[in-house]
């Protein structure tokens, strides 16, 4: 059971945040809302009036309009093309091309949101596609606009942005559900918040409600939501990244010219938009990308010339940013998870045979060592939730002696009582003298594990600074924007280069 | 019907060698739960397919057909006319392919021979030899997720390199048979070998590739037979030398055709279920089949897996041809691995892409074949209508949710209801 009798209402021209982790059953709800769920039991009152939903278009009609998580755009077809798809306007039979067009000109004015309707979807920034969909949904005359964690694929800017729009459409007398789990935002721009936990509705807070309290109503215990840890004590040079050259799938330059080194005992923390290169970077260093140019060494040895086996046969770890495609087999119970890149190492087994007893044995511990929901070692790992199966996979690569870790977004779509956990094993890691690459998309996780900061910007490494400097500073270096003309990185005229375009570049970014 | 019980226990079978230790009770009867429903599935698709067999029994028979024409009259004419000719037929398929009574009955008053009260289950069992390598072959693919269409060509190709070996190396008995299985193994390998090379260094996709092999395995096998040295002396169709007799599988019972390619096959199919379940090999194409992405950052090499998979699925393949020639046929014929390629898919296919479950879909198969020949020569119904049942059974079991529908089955939702209990925290 997903949902277990919810209630929520919705006041005219109020942000209604609906707060609650991984699993909790918000996105379950909104489904119901948005027709795509039929519930079990219960009613959805619009305007006093008890109304079913057997499909979007129901929803639609009654005024509710939902712009989901993964944007449902068709990445080919042009802004008009993509707004006007599922009403399509005809004249004679044909198209009304214009008719969209001045549409979407039309709503995109009222509302502020800037989009041009010409533009092709694929070319857009994920900011800018966001607005896509929100437009798309106000042009469908929606009262209330159901936003699913809109500002989980956003920079910084572009959510402070986004806030403002929000504000705006509450103005012009809209209703909207922002779905979430970052605080920080729904302290901002909430006019009410309900939490959900497990299914139930555990409370309604108001915005003056402290971020500690409103965590602990959502995990139902308290959780500390600051990283601890003591002052890094950096030893010799692991990790050494210089002129690292690396093209994407399509064979357009991802990391370019990159420079890097991360010492035994530091975290460094690779800051930036998702889609800058960070993404290649890792994977070059993990022997499952070619690089073009460029040396990677772990303590004088060469990376590049080994494989991903032999990679992670030498003492580095590895947490693949996609966990579901990249980081578990779903149909391999967890204890076979747990030994995906060791199974043909003693005791676990040889090049020949495995040795199932020893398998379940390791399972066992690391399931209890390290927190593992799960009804059995045996159980398929596809039965636990996100943040348990990240757990597997972190399990899997810290349980061995490593010397360096690298984690690329180790807690995307994990609740917070598993980040609280995830975070302290990383800096448990950096403290036994590990040297530690985390990569991450949110500021907030960066900030919070790194003892460095390098920001990456279209596949360059734009600046590193120091976990102290101003959000604000570390969140235009993340859109490309550089102050000062010299650039730690120490290439001056790239820099200026960069800054000339500004905004421009933000605009157009990467994917 | 004791076909129905041969099938029932495949989807089971495996179950047995997973240690069920220290289980609760409660996820003991879920597991239970969950195997009986595909034990259930599969046993109502083979009724389901004898159900339809009989009415197309019932509506080939022109004299039945007569009898439904004053049926409205005199009803029971019809049906019991209908009731003999299917009792009949399905008595005469079982006879066929397990045991006939009548032959106990003789053998026990000493008129018969014990020969012909195993004749049937001799017949199953020759039957299904070279199918449940194919099968395994297809299964074993599959589970590391590539789709072997070309079991036929690697069987063809493992005949062919079994009857050269049989009839061209001048070698002592035992030592022979074992060269002349060997052949055949590498063979199929070689042909498993290209189409997974192909797959892991350019991408080409298994299906195209191995669909071409089998079209070249043919026409490779028509010209070869046809070859001086490798036609038999003094004939003018396409048929090879014979295999020497010291390369062919020794009889198990005497005078019957059974031989010893059962043995063999039992003994693949436990070194299947061990590859997959035990072997560091089995591990690595289970990740590649379920999961290419996560086994390659994990460190596993998908393409060499691709490659060693198709090595192994051909040479299971390959061995399933040599089972056919050094076993039954003796001599290569254009038409010598008839289909078992292809049904290897369909044993595949009903046994879940499990090892044992293969084999004993392999044994239904088998049985169904043998017993499709005394139903065409005692009742005259044609063979084809084995073929029809074989192909009903596969289309029913590709479509639980139809069996289900049609018997309207509870869906195992106690089972999902498990799952579900476990990912919330």
């Amino acid at each position: 059971m997903a949902n277990d009798h919810i209630d929520l209402t919705v006041e005219p021209g109020e942000v209604h945040a609906l707060l609650g982790e991984n699993g909790a059953g918000k996105s379950t709800l909104m489904n119901q809302l948005y027709g795509l769920l039929q519930p079990d039991e219960g009613e959805v009152l619009v305007d006093g009036e008890a109304r079913t939903f057997r499909s979007p278009r129901d929803a639609i009609a009654a005024g509710i309009g939902m712009v989901h998580q993964h944007f449902m755009l068709v990445p080919v077809f042009t802004v008009a093309e993509n707004i006007a798809l599922g009403a399509e306007k005809t004249r004679a039979g044909f198209l009304d091309r214009r008719r969209a067009r001045r549409e979407v000109i039309d709503v995109s004015q009222r509302y502020g949101l800037p989009v041009d309707p010409d533009a092709l979807v694929e070319n857009l920034p994920v900011g800018a596609q966001q607005r896509v969909e929100i437009v798309k949904a106000l042009t469908r005359d929606v009262d209330l606009l159901i936003l699913d964690e809109p500002t989980a694929v956003l920079t910084p800017q572009e959510t402070e942005e986004l806030l403002t729009v929000m504000r705006g459409l509450c103005d012009a007398g809209k209703s909207i559900v922002f779905i979430t789990h970052k605080l920080k935002e729904v302290k901002q721009i909430a006019d009410r918040i309900t939490v959900i936990r497990r299914g139930r509705t555990v409370g309604t807070a108001s915005p003056e409600t402290p971020e500690d309290e409103l965590a602990a109503l959502m995990v139902g215990r308290a959780v500390s939501l600051e990283v601890t840890k003591a002052t890094a004590a950096p030893g010799r040079e692991v990790l050494k990244i210089s002129g690292l050259i690396v093209d994407d799938d399509r064979g357009i330059r991802a990391v370019d010219s990159v420079d890097l080194v991360v010492r035994a005992g530091e975290v460094l923390g690779i800051a930036g938009v998702q889609g800058n290169g960070q993404t290649e970077l890792v994977e070059a260093v993990m022997g499952l990308r070619e690089p073009l140019a460029g040396s990677i060494t772990v303590d004088n040895e060469d990376l590049t010339s080994m494989t991903t086996k032999q990679i992670l046969r030498s003492g580095i770890g590895y947490v693949p940013e996609d966990r579901s495609l990249d980081g578990v087999v779903k149909e391999f119970s967890v204890a076979e998870n747990l030994v995906l890149d060791q199974y043909d190492r003693p005791p676990y087994g040889n090049a020949f045979r495995l040795n199932p007893a020893a398998v379940s044995t390791a399972a066992r511990e690391w399931v209890e060592q390290f927190d593992i929901r799960t009804s059995s070692p045996d159980s398929p790992v596809s039965t636990l939730s996100g943040g348990n199966q990240q757990k597997v996979v972190v399990a899997r690569e810290m349980s061995r002696p490593l010397r360096l870790f690298i984690a690329a977004q180790p807690t995307r779509g994990v609740d917070v009582g598993s980040i609280e956990f995830i975070h302290g094993r990383i800096v448990h890691e950096r403290d036994v003298g590990t040297a530690v690459l985390v990569v991450s998309s949110e500021l907030d996780e960066v900030v919070g594990l790194a003892d460095r900061i390098a920001v990456m910007y279209r596949g360059r490494i734009l600046a590193i600074v120091s976990p102290d400097t101003p959000r604000e500073e570390i969140g235009l270096l993340m859109a490309g924007i550089t102050d000062q003309p010299a650039a730690p990185a120490g290439d001056d005229a790239e820099g200026a280069g960069d800054d000339a375009e500004g905004d421009g570049v933000a605009e157009k970014g990467t994917k | 019907m004791t076909t129905d019980e041969t099938a029932a226990d495949a989807p089971a079978a495996p179950d047995k060698d997973k240690p069920d230790d220290q289980d609760s009770f409660l996820s003991h009867f879920l597991h239970n739960l969950w195997s009986a429903n595909t034990v259930t599935v599969t046993v109502l698709s083979i009724v389901l397919a004898l159900v339809i067999g009989a009415i197309l029994i019932i509506v080939s028979d022109p004299k039945v057909l007569d009898t439904f024409s004053y049926f409205t009259a005199r009803p029971a004419d019809a049906l019991n006319a209908s009731w003999t000719v299917v009792s009949n037929a399905y008595a005469d398929l079982f006879k066929g392919a397990i045991v006939d009574p009548a032959a106990v009955t003789a053998w026990a008053d000493g008129s018969g021979t014990w020969r012909q009260v195993f004749f049937p289950i001799s017949e199953t069992l020759t039957y299904a030899a070279p199918l449940v390598f194919t099968g395994l072959s297809v299964a074993l693919a599959f589970r590391g997720g590539l789709f072997n269409i070309g079991g036929q060509g690697q069987a063809v190709i493992g005949t062919v390199c079994a009857a050269l070996a049989g009839f061209l190396l001048p070698l002592p008995p035992v030592v022979h048979l074992l060269a002349a299985l060997c052949a055949g193994l590498l063979g199929g390998a070689l042909w498993g070998f290209v189409p997974g090379i192909l797959k892991a260094r350019t991408g080409a996709h298994e299906v195209i590739v191995t669909i071409m092999l089998n079209y070249t395995a043919n026409l490779f096998l028509g010209w070869l037979i046809l070859q001086k040295g490798i036609q038999a002396s003094g004939r003018s169709d396409a048929i090879s030398e014979p295999v020497d007799s010291s390369a062919q599988l020794p009889a198990i019972g005497g005078e019957l055709r059974v031989n010893v390619g059962i043995l063999l096959a039992v003994l693949a199919t436990a070194g299947v279920a061990w590859l997959l379940n035990r072997s560091a090999f089995g591990f690595e194409l289970r990740a590649v089949g379920a999961n290419p992405a996560a086994a390659r950052t994990a460190g596993i090499g998908v393409g060499r897996t691709y490659t060693l998979l198709m090595v192994v699925a051909g040479g299971l393949a390959g061995l399933g041809g040599a089972t056919q020639v050094l076993g039954t046929a003796h001599a290569l014929t254009t038409q010598v691995a008839g289909t078992i390629g292809f049904d290897g898919l369909l044993v595949a296919l009903l046994g879940r892409n499990r090892p044992w479950g293969t084999l004993l879909a392999a044994l239904l198969f088998g049985a169904l074949r043998a017993g499709g020949n005394r139903m065409q020569s005692f009742s005259s119904i044609s063979l084809e209508l084995v073929t029809v049942l074989q192909a009903l059974i596969v289309i029913f079991i590709a479509a639980p949710a139809l069996v289900k529908a049609i018997f309207h089955l509870r869906a195992a939702r106690s089972a999902r209801l498990g799952a579900s209990m476990a990912k919330g925290w």
